[in-house]
């Protein structure tokens, strides 16, 4: 095709800007800000959001300031929605199911389990607890004879008959195979089997066999009454309870849905609303339960049941508790019987926690009883099985606390007095105490902590572990505070002691709890102190290496109390106590706590070389664990918490030292592409800060720093393996080198992302996806054009010479077959050389001369713009013929039409052969019937509009030969 | 053809006094309309005795048991022959519990030698090719109420070896003191058996402290009369070695159907004992024996 012979039409930017403008509104700009109402919506109740938004469009409001707010953190604190949710889905559960009688009966529960309140740590928080810290790896056994239990009193009618019913019952106890001793069992065997009878309870339930259910439960609670393995004994109790508490509640949902019948009972019924059927099966289970033979059976199961007695007596409940309370003295091993005591207040509390006596009384049986514990068969028992009496002291701890929960909840303060007063009489107490400590209000143990102390120290050392006690003493120190005056000496006295403790392993979970006291009360001196100890205890024969979750929990700890990094850094003690943490998934995990602390509470940018020192130290730790085999999210995490550090590093004025911060950093840092990225902009950054500072008028010494700026980001940008990153920041560099004033800089940048564009591949991965990099692509290539406008030309190198090379580079480029991407760029390139031919540019940057200037509208520059055009719309018009020969019309239309919008934007179009190929290009693309013909229309009535203006007047005369499809 | 033939008494727990009428009805449960020859109801209350292969020949034993007492016996048609409509048909039914001439009818009591049983049982007679359908329920007597009441008859014990009886050597006997006390030893049948246990000292450790429970039969018979003891229950007030100086509750149910109020007539009695049984870690037994008398009020 003949070339068109280009020319630019002349635009006059002022002009159009002030035609194409709305009529101006005055507006006060800190009055309206389109995102302002919504942030007040966000931040306050919906109610005032609705005045706020109206008064803030109508008049000058004073909510301004509270819309200053970060809406993100306004949105979130209070009002979250979504822990919103989830208080409100807490209680929402049993609601949803549907109504049946049992439901009712596990609704009538939960409400009285709340009568007790949220403040009373739940048993189900306990039991997990338990069964985590009390395994054992011996062998255990089960023995259940499920067969003819004698005990039952089941005597039949004749003496005969009794031999031919025992006969009959073995066969059915080989059926079921229920006579069985298992067993070698290893700990998960042994859960697992307890689980196993957990279900078949609930099987033969469901089946309505209830007495192989009762037998099921008799024989899981006779297990209670083996203390082989005491070690294990805790964790035995917790599942063997489940069964129980299952139990209890089978029959009690089911005698419930017996007197249901037509109408369920109501909240509080009492017995007389219960008919005389479901009394009587309710009497039956009592009758039965009271004739088996062993007493601890006996006492569980009728324990489980205990809240049965509400379908027979009013005072039902009331009576048993203590009768069960006494019943337990029968129990000769003090261990089971402090078991039983714990599951005896469980149910109590469950079902009366307004019957407090009974707790009580469990409490001072307990102490009854307590030289038990030192006694001869229990000291037999533990030789045989090899178990050391303090290990053996704290099994009891769990059942212990609990009684004690139990009985210190809501009491009153003589109470606790007296309890304790109690203890403290009693010879070898260490048990109790610690248990007192444990379980009294933090504020009660607060008080007296001077006693506790002495009590303490009393102990015998052969007994509970002292490190135990002490434990308890912090745990409840950690939550109430003691006297202000007895601080000091409280926490010299307790570490006195702790400081004794040989084993690492008891120091460190003592320390690690009194770590928390000195930090709330005292200042960095004590911390550092505490530090320096803990240091002292772990470092022998790296004992540390087994205790890296309790030295991490020290670091979390202080790093609550202390926020002020300064003061953090300034003990000396912090860095050594970082050392200790040599396995790297743990150095890191800490490092990453100090960071994120460190980025949530460091308000203002620091410069404090203490600071800096230590946190480069740290965050090279994190930065080095880096390596093939960490996780994508893993570097981007970690990449961002030392972005967050770099951001909050500022020298002030003293750019220099910034930059050689940042030159450190690099180096420090090269593995993280991220923050390398991070580095570049904030060296970017530091030289648009020196031109603010300076105005934009450098002098000597400010340009040589910019330029060391720009010089930094230009080494800096081709060790980063995305080529978008690179492409994006070359051209970022070189426009900070540009509005500096460094052009041989620019220059050097923009060359060096055209010459970077060739290397970038078709296909990306994006988020683990291939994707086409076609339209990234072209994103970057408008937006390079668009800075190239005020690109002055290198002095050297002939005109245009960056188009030129950016569109050879396009030419080269191997571009995705059947696209059109590179006839797209060929037409963004249009607007640009347009632009460019203008007399004054549309934007500039001061203190840099555009080619406007250096060419000053010279012929030969507008003659070689001219042509280039030429060359491109050639290019462009080859394309659209090649379209036209395949199945491609569509395309072909949409091309033709955007060329035509380009010409009619940017071309002259009082030139006859513009405008010719302008109608043929209008044609052309309405020629198959694929032009969007509400798109013609608008271009139509733009057209015309435009032809109203003086100098566009020539368009009316082609605007008859544009016809519309739909007319053709 | 299915026909389900029940008898439901009106009260729950089948407990019935002397004097008192025995309500309920028949249900019959059917697809169809049965043809039947008749259904008929029998009340009976007897007493059967037996006697232990220990007091006599064991051929005796089983053939010569004693002839079994009637207390009271009754008999009515219910439904007249013809056809009971099919679904679900209720019949109801009163008897009078009145026992036979001058006798008394006892409580309801299931023991070895000796048995007091009262039984409802509703027959329906059919055609010769369908079977006759049976169905029995046993109830309950209570009988009444004593009159007189009930003393009190506190009961302190102490054992140790020289308290013992029946000691073949005591002088293997380990030392040991336990003291203790029955509330009552005139008990009320629905009231728990109760008391209290210290076991003040023992040299070997307990093993086991229980309750047994023992019922004392007595049979006349034409040979003079038979007297055996049997247990009914054993309960376990203590396991281990229980703490010493503190006083173990002593507790028990008297289990139904299996006491009664202690009776005592012509041909027969039964009364109950109960033993605390103290069982040592070198399994010494030692068994302290209580009579008790059981009544109701």
């Amino acid at each position: 095709m003949a070339a068109v012979l280009w020319h630019s039409r002349v635009r006059k930017y002022e002009a159009e800007l002030n035609a194409c403008r709305a009529e101006s509104v005055a507006v006060d700009i800190s009055d309206y800000h389109p995102l302002k109402p919504i942030m007040v919506t966000e931040s306050k109740s919906r109610r005032n959001a609705r005045r706020g938004s109206t008064s803030s469009t109508t008049s000058s409001s004073s909510s301004s300031s509270t819309a200053a707010a970060d809406p993100l953190s306004s949105l979130l604190d209070g009002t979250d929605p979504l822990s919103l949710f989830a208080a409100a889905s807490s209680d929402v559960p049993t609601l949803t199911h549907s109504a049946s009688a049992g439901e009712l009966g596990r609704r009538r529960r939960d409400r009285e389990e709340e009568a007790v309140g949220l403040d009373f740590e739940p048993w189900a928080a306990k039991r997990v607890e338990i069964l985590a810290r009390f395994t054992t790896t011996e062998k255990l056994s089960i023995n259940l004879f499920m067969g003819s239990d004698k005990g039952k009193a089941s005597s039949p009618s004749s003496a005969v008959s009794e031999k031919v019913r025992t006969r009959l019952e073995e066969l059915d106890d080989l059926e079921e195979g229920s006579q069985r001793e298992l067993l070698n069992l290893s700990q998960q065997d042994y859960v697992n089997r307890i689980d196993e009878l957990n279900q078949s309870l609930k099987e033969a339930w469901a089946s309505d066999q209830k007495v192989k259910a009762l037998k099921i439960v008799i024989q899981c609670s006779k297990l209670l009454s083996d203390t082989a393995v005491i070690q294990f004994y805790p964790s035995k109790f917790v599942l063997i309870t489940d069964i129980l508490d299952t139990f209890g509640r089978l029959v009690y949902e089911r005698i419930w849905t017996m007197c249901s019948d037509p109408n369920p009972l109501p909240e509080g019924f009492s017995p007389d609303d219960v008919n005389d059927t479901a009394k009587e099966t309710c009497l039956n289970w009592f009758f039965k339960i009271a004739s088996i033979r062993e007493l601890i059976p006996r006492l569980y199961v009728e324990a489980a049941i205990l809240k049965c007695n509400r379908f027979l007596s009013r005072s039902g409940i009331q009576e048993t508790l203590p009768r069960l309370t006494a019943m337990i003295r029968g129990i000769g091993d003090p261990l089971v019987a402090v078991y039983a005591r714990a599951y005896l207040c469980r149910v109590g509390m469950v079902v009366a926690p307004h019957l407090k006596d009974c707790l009580n009384k469990n409490f001072f049986d307990l102490l009854a009883t307590f030289r038990q514990i030192h006694g001869d068969s229990v000291q037999n028992q533990l030789g045989l099985q090899r178990v050391e009496t303090p290990v053996y002291l704290t099994l009891y701890s769990p059942a212990i606390h609990w009684i004690l929960q139990c009985v210190s909840y809501r009491a009153p303060e003589a109470l606790l007095t007296e309890m304790m007063e109690r203890c403290k009489n009693l010879g070898n107490n260490a048990l109790l105490l610690n248990s007192v400590m444990w379980a009294f209000r933090a504020e009660f143990i607060a008080t007296r902590t001077t006693d506790f102390i002495a009590m303490i120290k009393q102990c015998d050392e052969a007994g509970f572990p002292k490190h135990l006690l002490f434990g308890s003493l912090g745990r409840s120190l950690a939550s109430a505070d003691p006297a202000e005056a007895e601080r000091l000496s409280i926490l010299n006295d307790a570490w006195k002691v702790i400081t004794k403790i040989r084993s690492p392993q008891d120091y460190i979970s003592c320390a690690e709890i009194w770590v928390e006291f000195t930090c709330r009360h005292f200042t960095k001196r004590e911390v550092n102190a505490v530090m320096a100890d803990i240091i002292k205890h772990m470092t022998p024969d790296r004992a540390f290496e087994d205790a890296y979750p309790q030295l991490q929990s020290v670091i979390k700890k202080i790093l609550t109390y202390f926020h002020d990094f300064s003061v953090l850094f300034s003990m000396e003690r912090f860095l050594p106590f970082l050392d200790m943490f040599q396995k790297d998934s743990v150095r890191v995990e800490v490092c990453r706590s100090i960071m994120e602390v460190f980025i949530k509470h460091q308000q203002e940018p620091t410069r404090d070389p203490v600071i800096l020192n230590a946190l480069l130290h740290v965050c090279k730790t994190m930065h080095d664990s880096v390596n093939s085999l960490t996780l994508e999210d893993e570097k981007r995490s970690l990449a961002q918490l030392i972005n967050g550090f770099i951001r909050l590093v500022s020298f002030g004025r003293d750019f220099e030292q910034q930059l050689s911060f940042c030159v450190e950093a690099r180096a420090t840092f090269c593995n993280l592409e991220p923050v390398i990225i991070q580095l570049i902009h904030t060296v970017n950054q530091l030289a648009m800060e020196t031109r603010r500072v300076m105005k934009g008028n450098h002098s000597r010494k400010t340009a040589a720093f910019v330029r060391a700026c720009a010089a930094y980001s230009f080494i800096t940008i081709p060790s980063l393996t995305s080529i978008f990153s690179r492409l994006n920041l070359y051209l970022l560099s070189g426009q900070v080198a540009l509005a500096n004033q460094c052009l041989s800089q620019a220059d050097a940048f923009l060359k060096a992302a055209v010459s970077v564009l060739p290397e970038v591949p078709r296909n990306i991965s994006v988020e683990g996806k291939q994707r086409s990099s076609e339209g990234l692509l072209l994103d970057f290539i408008n937006n390079f054009m668009a800075t190239l406008l005020v690109v002055p030309d290198h002095p050297e190198q002939g005109v245009l010479y960056l188009v030129r090379g950016l569109l050879n580079m396009v030419q080269d480029y191997t571009w995705e077959e059947n696209s059109n991407a590179k006839v797209k760029v060929y037409l963004s390139a249009i607007p640009l050389l347009a632009a460019m031919s203008q007399e004054s540019y549309l934007y500039t940057i001061p203190k840099v001369d555009s080619n406007e200037t250096l060419y000053g509208g010279d012929p030969k520059f507008m003659a070689e713009i001219n042509k280039l055009c030429d060359t491109l719309i050639g290019q462009v018009l080859d394309h659209l013929q090649a379209l036209g020969n395949g199945e491609v019309l569509r395309k072909q239309s949409t091309l033709a039409f955007s060329v035509f919008n380009a010409l009619l934007a940017h071309g002259d179009l009082r030139n006859n052969k513009l405008n010719q190929l302008a109608v043929k290009l209008w044609n052309l693309s309405h020629k198959h019937g694929h032009c969007d013909t509400r798109a013609s229309v608008r271009t139509l009535e733009h057209i015309k509009h435009l032809a109203q203006q003086p100098e566009l007047s020539h368009l009316s005369e082609t605007i008859p030969r544009l016809s519309l499809q739909s007319r053709a | 053809m299915s026909v389900n033939l029940d008898v439901r008494l009106k009260r729950a727990n089948k407990v019935y006094h002397e004097g008192e009428i025995l309500a309920g009805v028949v249900v019959l449960i059917s697809k169809e309309a049965v043809q039947h020859q008749g259904i008929s109801l029998t009340m009976e209350g007897v007493v059967n005795l037996q006697l232990s292969s220990k007091s006599v020949g064991v051929f005796e034993a089983f053939y010569n048991s004693v002839k079994p007492i009637q207390l009271i016996t009754s008999n009515i048609e219910v439904v007249k022959p013809g056809k009971v409509p099919s679904g679900k048909t209720e019949i109801p039914f009163e008897f009078p519990l009145q026992a036979k001439g001058n006798k008394v009818l006892y409580e309801t009591y299931h023991g070895v030698f000796v048995n007091i049983q009262y039984t409802l049982r509703c027959d329906m007679k059919r055609s010769l090719l369908a079977k006759d359908l049976s169905k029995t329920c046993e109830f309950m007597i209570h009988c009444q109420p004593q009159k007189a009441k009930v003393l009190p008859s506190p009961l302190d014990f102490t054992i140790a070896p020289d308290t013992l009886q029946n000691v073949r050597e005591r002088s293997s006997l380990p030392k040991f003191l336990i003291r203790g006390h029955l509330n009552t030893t005139n008990c009320v049948i629905t009231q728990p058996l109760a008391g209290e246990l210290v076991v003040e000292s023992s040299a070997v450790a307990i093993k086991s402290i229980e309750l047994q429970l023992v019922r004392v039969e007595t049979c006349g018979c034409a040979e003079g009369y038979a007297r055996d003891a049997t247990e009914i229950q054993n309960i376990q007030i203590a396991e281990g070695d229980v703490c010493h100086g503190l006083p173990i509750p002593i507790y028990m149910v008297f289990p139904r159907l299996f006491t009664c109020p202690t009776l005592e007539t012509t041909n027969f009695k039964v009364e109950f004992e109960v033993n605390v049984v103290i069982v040592l870690h070198d399994d010494h037994l030692i068994t302290e024996n209580f009579p008790l008398k059981l009544c109701r009020v």
